[in-house]
């Protein structure tokens, strides 16, 4: 008998490539003193008043499951907010469901729509998580690049000669990670015609929705015709800065919302109480804080873009989220060698862009939800490096 | 004085670090670093910025001694005359660090420095409570310093918590 136990494992889960994150998170790891710009979530500790609700909520016992679509409250307070930010309607009842981070969101609405080999356009350089979610429900990722040239906007042509019989669904994601690209209605016009035009659904991934930095942000959900076709995703781990609660939630078209809860409720039963407790602070009272976190992560955008642009690489102005994408093509290296020999010369940790995908070869993720004294250090080291490598 | 959004910010990075240079903030608030250094003159000139001071946590100075006492003054509202009076009085005295009116059951909150809390006792009782207009006052000594000026002291800045890569 053989002792190799990987015999076992799924044909589907064994294809799945480890993530790049996680090959540069073992290295970095073994270092001391580096700085971090590799980190893909909020510097700040959750408001204290988050915090403090959940404490309350366990002092007053509420320790139970609650329904498996999440406290009504919260769904409500939840609809509440899509309506009164994105004039998006949902019904707290059907329409919404919390899940455990946007994370389980995306996994049981792609296993809630997909049948074996239904394709998913993936609009790279993107999320980690995507190609591989869509793997685990049985679909079939297909990557549409963006480039710099464009601002990393997708090109509607490109969308439209990737779609084909077999495409089911697109996942849109709106501030995005990792090149901080937004797009305007505008943009987002031509591509819900596409859409439209050839009968899709959108996991719109809004997560970044709260950290835009310029006006006017469009739910995908309420551009015309895409409510019935949208399942929007969003939480509260980067806006209200709570990552390590494991919070989020789905808001679409009931039928969908309905078999995505019929999943969860089978796997997970339902989010953690405590948290639960916690969002329904966030929502109520937390929209100052989430303003104060907004403008210290644009005032750092400011200043990493100048950093950037002083060194002489080339950067996308990020609409939003707290990433920068900048191309460090000039220095010949590849982004994976740029990555590595910087975190080995300068002790500074970026992300390589090829791990979002291929369109991501030839720049780097720099997180800049990092303090400003740690962020100008990090500038002055990256600048140094780049000037070694350049001449 | 009319301030605009960028000029609100520039003051609230200067009043969380009095040291951030001109050029840092310029880049923070797309302004040119000379238009900062207008800002920043402007808001001198008017006295919006009154000075810049440094928060330091006395206690984990080695040999270093003092106290903070707050007193809760009640004065004589004196026709014609108001509070101001009776605050410049007290104001003027350099053991004096801070004095406000206070709506309630008491007139001036004053915060008194000294070496040591008999010195800060004599001052409130042959200093303060002397003065005409000063019916009563009570006071109440600092013993530990939470938090002061927005800054939680003991708070260590270096206490990220994050893994060095996440998604
Ligand atoms: C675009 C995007 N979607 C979803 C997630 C996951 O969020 P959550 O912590 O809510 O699962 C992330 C986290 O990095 C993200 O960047």
């Amino acid at each position: 008998m053989s002792s190799d136990t990987s015999r076992f494992i799924a044909e589907h889960v064994d294809s799945l490539k480890p993530s790049g994150i996680r090959r540069f998170f073992d290295l970095a790891s073994t270092m001391e003193n580096v700085i971090s710009l590799g980190v893909g979530e909020p510097d700040f500790v959750t408001p204290w008043n988050v915090i403090e609700a959940s404490y309350h909520s366990l002092e007053q016992g509420y320790t139970a499951y609650t329904a498996n679509a999440g406290l009504l409250e919260l769904r409500q307070l939840i609809a509440e907010y899509l309506q009164s930010a994105y004039a998006v309607p949902y019904r707290a009842e059907d329409q919404v469901i919390v899940t455990v981070g946007a994370s389980q969101a995306i996994d049981i609405a792609l296993r809630a729509i997909l049948n074996p080999g239904d394709e998913v356009i993936i609009v790279e350089p993107c999320f980690v998580a995507y190609a591989s979610a869509v793997t685990l429900a049985g679909g079939v990722p297909v990557s549409v690049g963006t480039q710099a040239a464009n601002e990393f906007k997708l090109q509607p042509e490109e969308l439209m000669n990737s779609i084909t019989k077999r495409t089911k669904a697109i996942i849109l994601c709106n501030p995005n990670n990792p090149t901080g690209t937004m797009l305007s209605r505008e943009e987002l016009l031509p591509i819900a015609n596409l859409i439209q035009e050839h009968d899709l659904l959108v996991l719109s991934d809004e997560i970044y929705a709260e950290l835009s930095y310029d006006d006017g942000y469009v739910s995908f959900a309420s551009l015309p015709e895409m409510y019935e076709r949208t399942i929007l995703i969003s939480g509260f781990s980067k806006s209200f800065a709570m990552t390590g609660w494991r919070l989020g939630y789905a808001a679409g078209p009931a039928a969908l919302i309905q078999a995505m809860t019929k999943i969860h409720q089978y796997t997970i039963m339902c989010a953690p109480t405590m948290a639960q407790y916690g969002a329904v602070e966030a929502l109520r009272s937390g929209s100052a804080s989430v303003e104060q976190m907004k403008k210290s992560y644009r005032q750092r955008r400011n200043f990493v873009m100048t950093a950037f642009e002083d060194m002489g690489l080339m950067t996308n102005r990020p609409g939003g989220a707290f990433y920068i994408f900048p191309s460090i093509k000039e220095t010949g290296l590849s982004s994976e060698e740029f990555a590595e020999a910087l975190l080995i010369e300068e002790k500074v940790a970026v992300v390589p862009g090829s791990v979002f995908g291929e369109s991501g070869e030839g720049y780097i993720r720099c997180s800049y939800a990092t303090s400003m004294k740690q962020l100008t250090e990090a500038m002055k080291r990256i600048k140094r490096f780049v000037e070694r490598r350049l001449i | 004085m009319k301030v605009d959004k960028k000029e609100i910010e520039i003051l609230e990075l200067l009043e969380k670090n009095g040291r951030m240079d001109v050029h840092t903030i310029a880049q923070m608030v797309e302004l040119s670093p000379e238009e900062v250094e207008q800002a920043i003159q402007k808001f001198e000139d008017q006295q919006i910025i009154h000075g810049y001071s440094t928060l330091i946590d006395w206690t984990e100075v080695l040999g270093y001694e003092g106290v903070t006492a707050m007193i809760d003054v009640k004065v004589t509202p004196v026709r014609g005359k108001g509070f101001n009076d009776v605050a410049e009085r007290i104001y003027r005295f350099p053991e004096v660090k801070a004095v406000y009116l206070m709506s309630g059951a008491y007139d001036l909150s004053v915060s008194v420095e000294g070496k040591t809390m008999s010195q800060v006792a004599r001052f409130v009782s042959e200093k303060l409570s002397t003065l005409d207009t000063v019916i009563s006052t009570t006071t109440h000594f600092i013993l530990k310093k939470y938090k002061h000026d927005g800054i939680i002291f003991g708070e260590d800045d270096n206490n990220d918590r994050r893994m060095p890569v996440s998604p």
